[in-house]
């Protein structure tokens, strides 16, 4: 059997060499591309990211690479966006300011709340293992997390989180203080983690064999 | 609660690791790939790298161990010793690692802190705290791992870090580093209730109770160094202790 191939974004941000390797490990063949072309024609197509909104959309502006990758999701082809790169799937955020993002889930990138559900103060940025279940409603099968089970750990750092429009569009979420925050979203075959699936051990690893499947 | 993230502190000098008591006397443990490879298995939340002789000579060793550790080891991994530039950091990241911890050169230049968490986000720019308890009841920041006093008190420090966009604190007992006896609760109590990002307490784990102990205090993660390279605890054995005093942390 040939090797699952998978392009991985390179627009400027982020830690890309822990995903490639992670993906290698699931036995991908894993290209690295900042070319609109190579985009556009990917088989499946992985967008990473750590950093603030501002600087991840100026990332992919500079290089003229958000046309080729609104492109490349209407084909309707696999595309996962991690940390940043899911909340620059979104329709706009709020992280220092008001910044538009790429629209493909429509919402919004809101900060998580510095207090609990009690009205206490908890820790920001959010980082650790959080255990991740399905939103209501939401099915994992035909997703990344069809392998994986409800309340299976993932490693999150992140103060910010996507608010679909939509809970249609919202597929696990994680508590924090009482809230919910949102871990993973999917719109047909355009998936987000604000996990790390690579930073998430065994589990996180399973998850990215599963989006090298779809 | 938040899990408590239950981390391997691995200290290495030239191509060992190694472990030392109040981080001096230092003793050769070895491979430090093996260990790293071994605490992932086990379940190690996340993996802690100092080059303990970095600062002093001027130079990072930790590269190649980096590099080699991000292709078995699929967890969080910190590190730091002799990072001087937002660039050090830069080239840590490439070879694998997700945050880097500083402490001398941001005690010389604490605008670095800002430079970091502007560059890679807060979440990158761990502040690496070594201290020493005072006779007044406090605590002063140490740098050059624990040789040289700076006479900047660590709770003042701590916030100040923060201030400048540290997004996670390193917090090493001088006192109680190798020694066995418990973390220092009381240091721990007071820089977790200074700052609102994720303190991690390191140096000293040598019983059951220590692990309570410094999370009633405020630790949201506890390092773990010779209780592990010593095998007198596995990570596994550490879970199984949290969760037998209550103290939620990853399942599986």
């Amino acid at each position: 059997m040939s090797k699952p191939e998978i392009t991985v974004i390179d627009y400027g941000i982020g830690n890309l060499f822990s995903v490639q390797g992670a993906l290698e490990h699931c036995g991908a063949n894993v290209r690295m591309s900042s070319s609109a072309a190579d985009i556009v024609d990917a088989e499946r197509l992985l967008l990473p990211g750590v950093g603030a909104f501002a600087d991840g959309m100026q990332g992919l502006r500079n290089r003229g690479l958000i046309e080729p990758l609104l492109r490349f999701a209407a084909t309707g082809r696999p595309l996962l966006g991690i940390c940043l790169g899911m909340q620059m799937l979104a329709t706009a955020s709020e992280e220092f300011g008001e910044h538009e993002g790429l629209g493909l889930i429509p919402g919004r990138v809101k900060q998580v709340p510095a207090r609990t559900v009690t009205g206490e103060s908890h820790k920001i940025p959010h980082i650790g293992w959080s255990e991740i279940s399905p939103a209501p409603g939401a099915d994992w099968s035909g997703t990344m997390l069809q392998d994986t089970a409800a309340g299976t750990p993932v490693y999150l750092v992140h103060s910010f989180h996507l608010v679909p429009d939509s809970p249609a569009h919202l597929l696990a979420d994680c508590g924090y203080g009482g809230h919910r925050v949102t871990a993973a979203v999917c719109s047909g075959a355009i998936l987000g983690a604000q996990f790390h699936p690579e930073k998430s051990g065994k589990e996180g690893l399973k998850m990215l064999s599963a989006f090298l499947r779809l | 609660m938040t899990n408590v993230r239950l981390i391997a502190r691995l200290d290495v000098k030239g191509p060992n690791l190694i472990k030392g008591v109040h981080l001096e006397g230092l003793r050769i443990i070895g491979d430090p790939q093996e260990y790293a490879r071994r605490y992932y298995e086990q379940g190690a939340d996340e993996l802690i790298y100092i080059d303990i002789v970095a600062s002093l000579y001027g130079r990072n060793n930790l590269m190649d161990i980096v590099q080699h550790a991000a292709r078995d080891v699929f967890v969080p991994m910190t590190v730091g010793g002799g990072i001087r530039s937002s660039d050090d950091v830069r080239d840590l990241l490439r070879a694998g690692a997700d945050k880097g911890a500083i402490n001398t050169a941001v005690v010389k230049r604490p605008e670095l802190i800002s430079e970091v968490s502007r560059r890679f986000g807060s979440q990158c720019m761990v502040l690496s705290i070594e201290a020493k308890s005072r006779d007044d009841g406090r605590w002063e920041v140490y740098t050059d791992c624990g040789r040289e006093r700076s006479g900047i008190d660590a709770v003042e420090w701590a916030r100040r870090g923060i201030e400048l966009g540290a997004g996670e604190i390193l917090l090493t007992s001088i006192d109680r580093e190798g020694t066995r006896k418990g973390f220092d609760a009381a240091l721990t109590r007071a820089v977790a209730s200074a700052v609102t990002v994720p303190v991690v307490a390191s140096g000293g784990y040598g019983e059951a109770r220590h692990l309570a102990e410094v999370v009633s205090a405020g630790a949201d993660a506890v390092a773990f160094a010779d209780a592990l390279h010593y095998n007198r605890t596995t990570m596994s054995q550490l879970r199984e202790v949290a969760r037998a005093q209550s103290i939620p942390v990853r399942q599986g």
